[in-house]
């Protein structure tokens, strides 16, 4: 449903406040939606419709259930597109809705402008509906039972991709068979005993240990020919190009890929996530309060507040939900908005820098204030460039750590129970770098696609101090079989005293087969 | 727009956590644990959950940034939910939500979440007894019902009528006339009591996990009466070759030892049921908790009662054997050929190996609608 006339001319105001701060967005369409819509559309992640796949009924049920138990709500969904549609919930208040729209435009802004959305496919809304249209197709082909089982399978394998590879120049996805012989290079030969005296020939170099030579040689060749040539992250890709089964059942590889697509479209926002939310939360708040004269971007002009007088209590209630904290559970928007005032804050008094960083006085750090005024510049700066894991790197201070009340917890095994381990500065970021770091995703690998000879799947886990959580490697192994469909192999290691002990796990060799445990073909 | 294509998928989600289909994705499912602490009332929601194997780390193992107060050491949670993810921005335990929520609402929750029926209280003859409310008005009483709002009233009324008010400087003291008391008027209501008997084995092979069983289906099982009916008592009594009645928190703590004669226990609910409650008027319920594992020569006994004495007389019995796969009880099997052979309607049984099972467990006990 469209906006209704009071909130399209407050859409106009708050557009125009955010403009005149100089937030820039794609054109932003807004649709007041009843909260069973609303629920339904966040459990497409914002789309009015995916494909066919029980796990949006499950996202569902679960929002459905805490809406109508009052456990929370949901006030609004943006989707990254051009034009950018928002979804506000009808029953919301005014105020509510004001500061919804405040907050979206924050989002828009945010997606146009990082540059870790910059590859991201701004017409998605079109691609989701291709895509539904393209597996409903096979489900009525196919069945529905065996397509939903196939994503099923795809689901499990959706994290193995490569973050950083829309930024490393797309490759054209080829499908190659697993030997290829269009890149046979010339082929090595044995070196012969030269010698000017044909008939000396058949001595110097005897016919048939050439070709016992030649067969070394080749043999020797092969084995150094690696396949992937280097260690492939984009597992998914790896598996489109080069699953031997996939060639034949075309469909698959279609389902795969669109999986994969929608997958990365949505790694930007997973990759900025505490900075998102950050950015849209410290834009709400200045929109809706509008901003003093102190404020050195408004030059003695204040802004009007887009509040009423009277909607001051709710606003601070609502805000304050939004960045409520709880010990157990890190909240992005909190953490965000702190650190984005925290830059703002820090260049406006001219605290960075090399003569500040090496000043160790307390008292003079304390009252530092060069009065530069590069807050604003420098936040803008920094949502262009920055994702969560250089946000972080780069604007954590020891200072910032204290006042927001860091710490790092750990699971206590005795006891049974999550306790605060350490408020120590550099563990904290270590900890919240590790957890952001591939989207807190294990990196994994494909060493050899044709192990052994024998056609074999071989992954490597590169061990940071993590192992694997054991209840989930044989059932992934097995999504990786389904599509491989030959054994699968990974090298990962245990956590242990010291560097971590390696282990090496295996699915779907045929006495796993013949067992009886895992009497899986590749379907 | 989008709603009938997330009913599809919505459809699909309930019939798989059903197990209707797709049973391989059965392991998958958390149904998240039911937690009740009276008290506080602090209590978590059961919502369904499948969760799709990937390569994953642990949030056990990894560990975690939070915000807030606490020296090292702190205990910021519990790790009893193994399905903790460990995302950034994600909260521990995130299939679990725990909400402040009362009694009544957690009530009303459980029958929708376990699609109870509504009970029938049994006989037509239900008791009418007078309650008295107070909403009546009157000019006198004690100084404890004093009615604040209408003694003002009152007070300003006789000021303004006089003339002695002065809006600029209103200063309203009651005298004795103005005095209004609140005052108690009779109302009939309907009231069908009842009774529930919580019967658990404490023998020296009820280990610490079963009674925590016990414990936890016992809290859903009282919270759901408890709002089916108005005036309830619950009864406990434990037995190992003996029987007694105990206090409730007696009943949770107890560790004895030795043997098990279930007929004890029955003999004792039964005599306390002749003797205490009139059953034209009360609603009788027993639950009785046990791994199974009764003294052979007592099976037969236990048997006559529960099919002679009890089951006559209450509106539902249940037995539920807890155990684990290792152990399991005989009993269960003796009653489940009367339930057989009998048709007992007002009989159930459940064996409940783990906490997973309370769910269906609870659903088998109160899903009759008695």
């Amino acid at each position: 449903m469209d906006l209704t006339k009071e909130l399209r001319e407050w859409q106009e105001i708050i557009e125009k406040s955010a403009k005149s701060y100089g937030l820039d967005f794609f054109e932003t369409i807004f649709e007041l939606l009843p909260f069973k819509e609303l629920n339904a559309t966040a459990s497409f992640m914002g789309f009015p419709g995916r494909y066919p796949h029980w796990r949006f009924g499950m996202e569902y049920e679960s929002l459905s259930k805490a809406y109508a138990y009052g456990l929370q709500k949901i006030y609004e969904m943006v989707i990254n597109n051009n034009p950018t549609y928002a979804y506000l919930l009808d029953c919301n208040n005014l105020v509510d809705q004001k500061m919804v729209m405040a907050h979206v435009f924050g989002h828009a802004d945010f997606f146009k402008n990082n540059i870790w959305f910059s590859k991201t496919d701004r017409k998605m809304l079109d691609k989701m509906a291709d895509h539904r249209a393209e597996i409903r197709a096979f489900i009525d082909k196919y069945g529905y039972e065996v397509v939903e089982t196939f994503i099923d399978t795809c689901l499990s394998l959706e994290n193995l991709i490569d973050r950083h590879a829309p930024f490393i120049e797309r490759r054209v996805i080829r499908t190659s068979s697993l030997v290829n012989p269009e890149v046979e290079e010339e082929k090595k030969t044995v070196k012969k005993i030269p010698t000017d005296r044909s008939y000396l020939e058949p001595y110097m170099n005897p016919a048939d240990f050439l070709k016992a030579e030649q067969k070394k040689i080749d043999e020797e060749e092969r084995r150094e020919q690696h396949f992937p040539e280097n260690p492939e992250k984009d597992i998914m890709l790896f598996l489109i190009e080069n699953a031997p089964f996939l060639k034949t059942e075309e469909w698959k590889r279609r389902v795969l890929e669109i999986v994969r697509e929608e997958a990365y479209y949505f790694v930007p926002q997973a990759q900025t996530k505490i900075m998102n939310e950050g950015w849209a939360s410290y834009w709400h708040t200045k929109i809706m309060t509008g901003s003093d004269r102190t404020d050195p971007y408004q030059r003695g002009q204040a802004k009007p507040a887009i509040l009423a007088d009277s909607e001051i209590i709710d606003f601070a209630e609502h805000h304050s939900g939004t960045v409520a904290t709880s010990p157990g559970r890190l909240n992005p928007y909190k953490l965000g908005l702190e650190l984005f005032r925290d830059i703002e804050e820090r260049w406006n008094q001219g605290k960075f820098g090399k003569e500040y960083d090496e000043c160790d006085d307390f008292e003079i750090r304390e009252q530092w204030d060069k009065k530069l005024g590069m807050g604003r510049e420098k936040i803008f700066e920094v949502r262009k460039i920055h994702n969560d894991v250089t946000f972080i790197d780069s604007f954590l201070t020891y200072e910032f750590c204290q006042k927001q009340k860091l710490f790092v917890y750990r699971y206590n095994k005795e006891v049974g129970v999550y306790i605060i381990s350490d408020r120590d500065f550099q563990a904290v970021k270590q900890q919240l770098l590790f957890s952001l770091t591939n989207s807190g995703q294990p990196h994994i690998y494909v060493q050899d696609g044709n192990y052994d000879n024998r056609g074999e799947l071989f992954l490597e886990h590169h061990f940071e101090g993590h192992g694997l959580d054991r209840r989930y490697i044989e059932d992934s192994l097995r999504a990786l079989y389904r599509v491989w469909g030959r054994p699968v192999w990974i090298k990962t290691k245990e956590k242990s005293e010291d560097e971590g002990r390696e282990q090496i796990v295996i699915y779907g060799l045929e006495e796993d087969v013949e067992n009886g445990i895992n009497i899986e073909t590749p379907d | 727009m989008a709603n009938h294509k997330i009913d599809q998928d919505h459809e699909r989600f309930r019939e798989i956590v059903k197990g209707a289909i797709k049973k391989d994705l059965k392991k998958y499912i958390t149904h998240g644990e039911m937690i009740g602490r009276k008290g506080k009332d602090l209590v978590s929601i059961p919502v369904p959950q499948i969760d799709i194997p990937t390569f994953r780390y642990g949030n056990r193992e990894t560990g975690g940034v939070g915000q807030g107060d606490g020296e090292e050491g702190t205990v910021i949670g519990s790790g009893q939910n193994e399905d903790d993810s460990g995302e950034a921005g994600e909260g521990l335990g995130e299939h679990i939500q725990e909400v402040d929520i009362t009694i009544e609402e957690l009530a009303r929750i459980l029958g929708d979440e376990l699609e109870l029926p509504r009970i029938e209280p049994k006989g037509s003859q239900r008791i009418e007894t007078e309650k008295y409310r107070y909403i009546g008005i009157r000019r006198s009483g004690p100084e404890s019902l004093k009615h604040f709002k209408r003694t003002y009233r009152e007070a300003m009324r006789r000021l303004i009528s006089s003339g002695d008010y002065d809006p600029e400087n209103p200063v309203i003291i009651p005298i004795r006339e103005d005095k209004r008391y609140k005052a108690p008027v009779p109302k009939l209501v309907q009231e069908c009591n009842a009774v529930i008997f919580y019967l658990m084995d404490v023998s020296g092979s009820m280990s610490d996990d079963m009674k925590e069983i016990v414990r936890i289906e016992a809290f859903w099982i009282d919270t759901w009466l408890r709002s089916q009916y108005k005036g309830i008592i619950s009864r406990y009594i434990i037995h190992d070759a003996a029987a007694k009645e105990v206090s409730e928190d007696a009943f949770y703590h107890t560790r004895e030892s030795g043997g098990t004669k279930i007929s004890t226990a029955y003999h004792l609910f039964d005599r306390i049921v002749t003797e205490e409650y009139d059953l034209s008027q009360w609603n009788v319920y027993g639950f009785h908790f046990s791994d199974g594992d009764n003294w052979g020569d007592d099976n037969a006994e236990s048997i006559r009662l529960l099919t002679d004495q009890i089951l006559p007389k209450v509106n539902l019995f249940c037995y539920g054997q807890v155990g684990n796969q290792f152990v399991s009880g005989q009993f269960i099997e003796n009653l489940k050929i009367i339930l057989a052979e009998q048709k007992a309607d007002n009989l159930a049984l459940s064996l409940i190996n783990s906490k997973q099972d309370i769910y269906d467990s609870i659903r088998t006990f109160l899903g009759k609608g008695k």
